[in-house]
């Protein structure tokens, strides 16, 4: 019985490690969401889609063009960040004053675009950037440097964001926007031109999620789907737009996810994350963090 | 008044006496699908018209399907008895996820991502038993062996083209009804503003439950329907998440307001994927999700009542071009 519990507790404590690693990755995918939630008033359904050119964008730079991973993945970044910018100004621009509904749902539409598009352009067939990483054993746990290195940049990331949201002007002015948006246009802010700064600062947070995932995962045209609605759950429990509360329910997900796969499928996984955030509506529908009124 | 009832009359007789008279079986086929999916839409736009989207509506369809399909091949309870069951397994489903929602006031983006989840969910836990579900490579019910009308399978497509006439003539019946109830005018006060049609008295909870009820199981039958007719049914087909994006799109390139709006959708959605497929073959793969998406975001933009929402809306602004409505 002390030998079971000893192995058990080992891939517990593995578990548990890798699940927090997984949350540092999650807690970036709902960074970006809620920025541009927490801004714009807008939920980007094509977020994940984004990740996924992205990824692609990672896997052609560095095999077709034999550029090195740290080279190609700030050209990613700003590829993404571009497309962010372009989403906001084709689609949502023409729509912001029109029902949330709506917004929501032309965003829907671009995932089918976007999608479809790597269907078409690129096949649909797995790809992999071909690195591979070497595992880390602490005894007789194992992790993936891959992990860590993504929750490391993840980290880096978020704090990147962080400071660019206080010590800047331009921060500043997107924070006060968020706030209340009749009144900064009155100030003299350009709304528009803060709206465009922040889709492509949610596209480059996507496009440094793309450099990461491409480590762990293979690239294919639904990729999206496989972590995609988790974001929008994550964001959702956490409060949309409340980044504190995003960064923690994407570390409670990730646990849930980690665990769950440790005693079933990974599927089983995510079947128990997405009842326990049913659950959690009931409980707390405004969010983790909301004060009750 | 006769004039009224006239061309739906002749309209309806038309397609009765349609596979009697043509027996192409790819068309009966496309037209099978077409009511099929018209129905599947109607049922969306049954609350998406109230500003309910969900997204939760693969959800429904997958669990309509699947427990039709289960039901008949590990217990060889018939679809008589299995569609009802599975419907109600959808009610259940629908009322779990409902009734938190309306009681703690979810609505707008909120709303759409809970029930995004409740898809996530259906076809996670599809993909999860696969040992039951066949996972994602899809499931095929059994093939009867004794009475085809008790097993609710049939070779012939007539049949089942008037099985699905029937179908969705009901659909349309049921958006009428909710249409001229009291259901619609407390909906409609609830989608303006709930806090005024709950002090005005409008039951909030209670009505929006009664509708998204009503939506769930029309969409569970649908699904059911769907898989005794084409006998496979994949995660992919009937639940997650492009399936319930396909409803919104279809619902919305149509027309949310008007009874046949969601009809037309589907006519141009299933007409617009079987062209490509057929004069591109397997090189179209992705090309008619890829038109799909352009359109729905150039209707969003542009169009937001769709096609036939907009024709009518002519229609009503010639005939009465005194009245601003």
């Amino acid at each position: 019985m002390q030998a079971f519990f000893d192995i058990f507790d080992i891939y517990l404590l593995e578990a548990v490690i890798n699940g927090i690693l997984l949350g540092g990755l999650l807690a970036l995918l709902a960074l970006g969401l809620n920025l541009i939630f927490g801004v714009i008033d807008v939920t980007w359904i094509c977020y994940a889609e984004l990740v996924m050119i992205g990824m692609y964008g990672m896997y052609y730079l560095i095999q077709y063009y034999h550029l090195p991973y740290f080279a190609a993945a700030p050209l990613v970044i700003l590829l993404v960040a571009l497309l962010g910018a372009a989403l906001h100004y084709l689609v949502i621009a023409p729509l912001l004053g029109a029902p949330p509904i709506n917004q929501l749902l032309a965003t829907g539409g671009v995932l089918f675009i976007l999608q479809s598009f790597a269907t078409v352009a690129f096949g649909i067939d797995f790809r992999n950037v071909g690195i591979r990483l070497p595992v880390l054993s602490f005894g007789e746990m194992h992790f993936s440097y891959a992990r860590l290195l993504s929750f490391a940049a993840a980290l880096v990331g978020m704090i990147g964001v962080y400071l660019f949201m206080t010590r800047t002007f331009t921060g500043t002015a997107i924070r006060a926007i968020s706030q209340d948006r009749q009144i900064m246009s009155l100030m003299g802010v350009d709304a528009r031109r803060l709206y465009l700064i922040t889709s492509a600062l949610g596209g480059g947070l996507a496009g440094l999620a793309a450099c990461l995932l491409v480590l762990q995962y293979d690239v294919h045209p639904f990729v999206g789907l496989s972590f995609g609605p988790i974001t929008f759950l994550i964001c959702v429990l956490g409060g949309l737009g409340n980044f504190v509360g995003g960064f923690i329910a994407a570390f409670v997900f990730a646990q849930i996810i980690s665990l769950g796969g440790l005693f079933s499928d990974l599927e089983w996984g995510y079947v128990l994350a997405f009842a326990f955030f049913i659950v959690m509506m009931f409980i707390r529908p405004a969010g983790l963090l909301a004060r009750r009124r | 008044m006769m004039q009224r009832y006239a061309i739906p009359a002749v309209g309806i007789a038309a397609a009765i006496a349609l596979p009697f008279v043509y027996r192409n079986p790819y068309h009966l086929h496309i037209l099978t699908l077409i009511l099929i999916w018209s129905f599947a839409y109607t049922s969306w736009s049954v609350m998406g018209r109230f500003g309910l989207v969900s997204l939760g509506h693969g959800g429904f369809m997958g669990v309509g399907a699947y427990v039709t399909a289960l039901l008949w091949n590990h217990l060889g309870v018939s679809p008589w008895i299995g569609i009802p069951s599975s419907m109600a397994a959808a009610g259940v489903l629908a009322l779990i996820v409902g009734y938190p929602c309306f009681r703690f006031r979810i609505t707008g983006h909120y709303f759409v991502l809970v029930t995004l989840a409740l898809s996530g969910i259906v076809l996670q836990v599809i993909t999860a038993t696969r040992d039951y579900t066949g996972g994602s490579l899809g499931y095929t019910p059994n093939r009867a062996t004794g009475n085809h009308w008790l097993a609710l399978q049939f070779d012939d497509k007539t049949t089942w083209y008037l099985i699905a006439l029937l179908v969705w003539m009901v659909g349309l019946l049921v958006w009428r009804a909710i249409d001229r109830s009291m259901g619609r005018y407390a909906m409609e006060a609830i989608s303006e503003d709930e806090d005024a049609a709950a002090a005005a008295g409008v039951n909030v909870t209670a009505e929006k439950l009664k509708i998204t009820l009503i939506s769930a199981l029309m969409t569970a039958f649908a699904g059911a329907l769907y898989c005794q007719y084409q006998m496979f049914i994949s995660p992919d087909t009937v639940s997650g998440i492009s399936v319930s994006l396909q409803m919104v799109f279809a619902a919305i390139v149509g027309g949310l307001y008007v009874s046949l709006g969601p009809t037309v959708g589907a006519v141009i959605t299933i007409l617009l994927a079987e062209g490509l497929r057929i004069s591109f073959g397997a090189n179209a793969v992705g090309w008619d999700n890829l038109v799909y998406g352009l359109l729905l975001v150039l209707f969003i933009i542009f169009l937001p009542k769709g096609i036939l929402g907009s024709v009518v809306e002519k229609l009503k602004a010639q005939r009465m071009p005194s009245s601003r409505s």
